[in-house]
């Protein structure tokens, strides 16, 4: 068992995480504090036999990423807040497009080149909501090394069985930290592959919206020969303007998402039963949290934790559950307050408040105590 | 050169329920259009193995009227795609179609990149000299003093040259030609993908909609007569002085580099030897 256990830092776990999935194609662009997912998938991921190219830009590392993608490649690019600014316009044509890709973000302070060496969790509204339109993404947040590595195979899974691009959202403590990770045997894993169309080229419609399932995405070159476009599409791909076709495209893109959302969510509920106020926190800051919840049981204080590990689509159905018995709820972030505008909304008759630090020092478990005690 | 004939059967390449196209009667692009199907034909390449991407903008549409792998991608990022899909599939015969404004303003990167690597696919760039579907602005190919909506006054400044540009980054194999150059068109296609290397061919393409009315050339006819007049083969204009040339532009071959490192034969013979 010991040579299964490896001592290595979150961005290595991606990087290792993806391999294990399957990820077959690699293009980025540097970035402080995400470069080591290339430099280690340069390393090994080519020894596999499979690409790994740094792109002239990050928008161009995208579109690499995508092109891979439709000849039926698992990819994946790596960047950090101003890299996820530019990838926004091909997140939206990959979302539009349906094509599977995973991007990380180790998030740094904002806004612009902020603080390229401190970490942040700045970037979720932008996660959700960064490229032009509507749509619907999945965005996950880790808050170890070890789940790093698990939720990079989880990320490349999602992406393939909802032809989506799906963001892995770290930040500069997961990023750099250095915790174990137990590395499985690859046969233990559900890996989710690059599937041919079950039905011959005559019969496949790249868009297949209609049957309410997500149409599998031919790679390109195998006999299916389709038509992909960021402008609205219907069925066939080719493009349309008809207004029944633009709405039905559009519900698509959502629904495929939140019609499947009890298999996308993920969360984790710490001492929630009996709970008085309850923290929601996620990434690095809920490691915090949880030493803090740690001291307020032992003051007294029936404090629970609410982690998302899927932080889009938010698991509001449960935050809703848990506060019609739990009145008060506390937010740490290091952002000006993003995620807490979800909890609000999920939670309207509640009493929630926030912790926001953003000067790119960590939030510290006494300062999420102090405000529980001032809470309670 | 065995001669193009009329006759030649279009349809077992288009995809006729996507048309009409978009195009403005008396437009190029689907001469360049036409042209492609020919050399690709001639090339006998199978449909299941092209991959043509586009950009934003007229030319890029062309790649939905065809039946190949096609990829309307976002404006000026088409290599960036092209460049995905080849390395991840090297047999793939790729293509890139874009305009000027797609592959030299916003895409100017791409396209210095996808040279400087000097990776094995073609890139067409349609040349109208504006952006014809946002309605005829300034585009970095504009001739200098000519007129565009947003150089109501006149351009003052000076235009890329493709094909110098495509030289200078690294492309191994350039060429020019016009929509009314079509039989040449026909067989500089047909070279850019047989070239081993990253292939640019620039081809001057009339938009008398967008571009020509407001520079005196209003109709189609007078645009394909610009082409005609204003085309200097390469070989004859090595004989020409600079003055000579002024307000022309070369055709042809312009510049071919053989045997030189190619992208993705490098990056594969390179994983070949770190596999494990």
């Amino acid at each position: 068992m010991s040579e299964n256990i490896k001592l290595m830092q979150g961005n290595e776990a991606i990087a290792e995480g993806a391999m294990i999935a399957g990820c077959d194609f690699f293009a980025g662009y540097p970035i402080t504090p995400s470069s080591e997912v290339s430099e280690i998938l340069a390393a090994r991921l080519t020894k596999k036999g499979h690409i790994v190219i740094q792109m002239e830009d990050e928008i161009a590392a995208l579109g690499a990423v995508l092109g891979a993608a439709l000849g039926g490649a698992k990819a994946l690019t790596a960047t950090s807040g101003p890299g996820m600014s530019l990838k926004s316009e091909h997140i939206g044509y990959a979302s539009m497009c349906e094509i599977p890709c995973v991007i990380v973000n180790v998030m740094r302070g904002g806004p612009s080149t902020g603080n390229p060496t401190l970490p942040s969790q700045a970037d979720i509204m932008q996660a959700k909501w960064g490229t032009h339109g509507d749509h619907a993404i999945i965005a996950i947040t880790p808050s170890s090394v070890n789940e790093s590595f698990y939720e990079t195979i989880r990320a490349l899974n999602l992406a393939v069985k909802y032809r989506t691009p799906v963001l892995i959202l770290t930040d500069e403590i997961i990023g750099h930290m250095r915790e174990k990770v137990i590395i499985p045997e690859k046969d233990t894993l559900e890996i989710i592959d690059v599937k041919l169309p079950d039905v011959p080229p005559s019969e496949y419609k790249p868009y297949n919206y209609k049957s309410g399932k997500v149409t599998p995405l031919a790679p390109m070159g195998e006999g299916y020969r389709y038509h992909v476009t960021g402008l609205s599409h219907g069925e066939t791909g080719f493009p349309s303007a008809k207004m029944e076709v633009i709405q039905d495209a559009q519900n698509w893109l959502i629904d495929k998402i939140y019609n499947n959302i009890k298999d996308i969510e993920k969360y984790e509920e710490t001492m929630t039963e009996d709970a008085d106020i309850l923290i929601v926190a996620y990434g690095s800051v809920s490691r915090s949290a949880k030493a803090a919840l740690s001291m307020a049981r032992a003051a007294g204080i029936k404090a629970g934790l609410f982690r998302p590990i899927t932080i889009w689509p938010f698991p509001e159905e449960r935050i809703k559950e848990l506060s019609k018995k739990i009145k008060k709820i506390l937010v740490p972030e290091m952002n000006m307050g993003q995620i807490i505008l979800e909890v609000q909304r999920a939670a309207c008759n509640n009493i929630v408040k926030g912790l926001n630090i953003v000067s790119g020092e960590p939030i510290t478990p006494d300062k999420i105590y102090l405000k529980i005690k001032e809470m309670m | 050169m065995p001669k193009t004939t009329i006759k030649f059967d279009y349809d077992k390449y288009l995809r006729k329920d996507t048309l009409p196209h978009i195009w403005c009667p008396g437009c190029g692009d689907g001469i360049i259009l036409k042209s492609l199907l020919r050399a690709i034909d001639k090339l006998q390449y199978k449909k299941d193995d092209v991959v043509i991407t586009s950009g934003i903008g007229c030319a890029s549409r062309l790649p939905g009227y065809v039946d190949f792998n096609t990829i309307h991608t976002t404006h000026g990022r088409a290599l960036t795609f092209a460049i995905g899909i080849k390395m991840y599939k090297p047999r793939l015969k790729v293509i890139t179609v874009s305009g000027d404004g797609d592959a030299l303003a916003i895409g100017g990167n791409h396209f210095i990149h996808a040279a400087r690597r000097n990776i094995d696919m073609t890139l067409i760039v349609f040349n109208n000299y504006t952006y014809g579907m946002t309605g005829g602005q300034s585009s970095p190919t504009q001739p200098y003093g000519s007129h565009a909506t947003t150089t109501p006054y006149g351009s003052v400044e000076p235009p890329f040259d493709t094909c110098e540009l495509a030289k200078a980054a690294g492309a191994t194999w350039v060429a020019r030609s016009t929509s009314y150059h079509a039989v040449q068109l026909e067989k500089l296609i047909a070279d850019a993908l047989t070239h081993k290397g990253f292939s640019v061919l620039e081809v001057i393409t009339n938009c008398h909609i967008s571009y020509g009315r407001r520079n005196k050339m209003k109709s189609p006819v007078e645009m394909i007569k610009y082409q005609k007049e204003k085309a200097v083969p390469n070989r004859s204009a090595v004989n020409m002085t600079p003055e000579e040339l002024t307000g022309r532009f070369k055709t042809g071959l312009i510049y071919e580099k053989k045997d030189s490192l190619e992208f993705v034969e490098e990056t594969y013979k390179q994983l070949e030897l770190i596999k494990q």
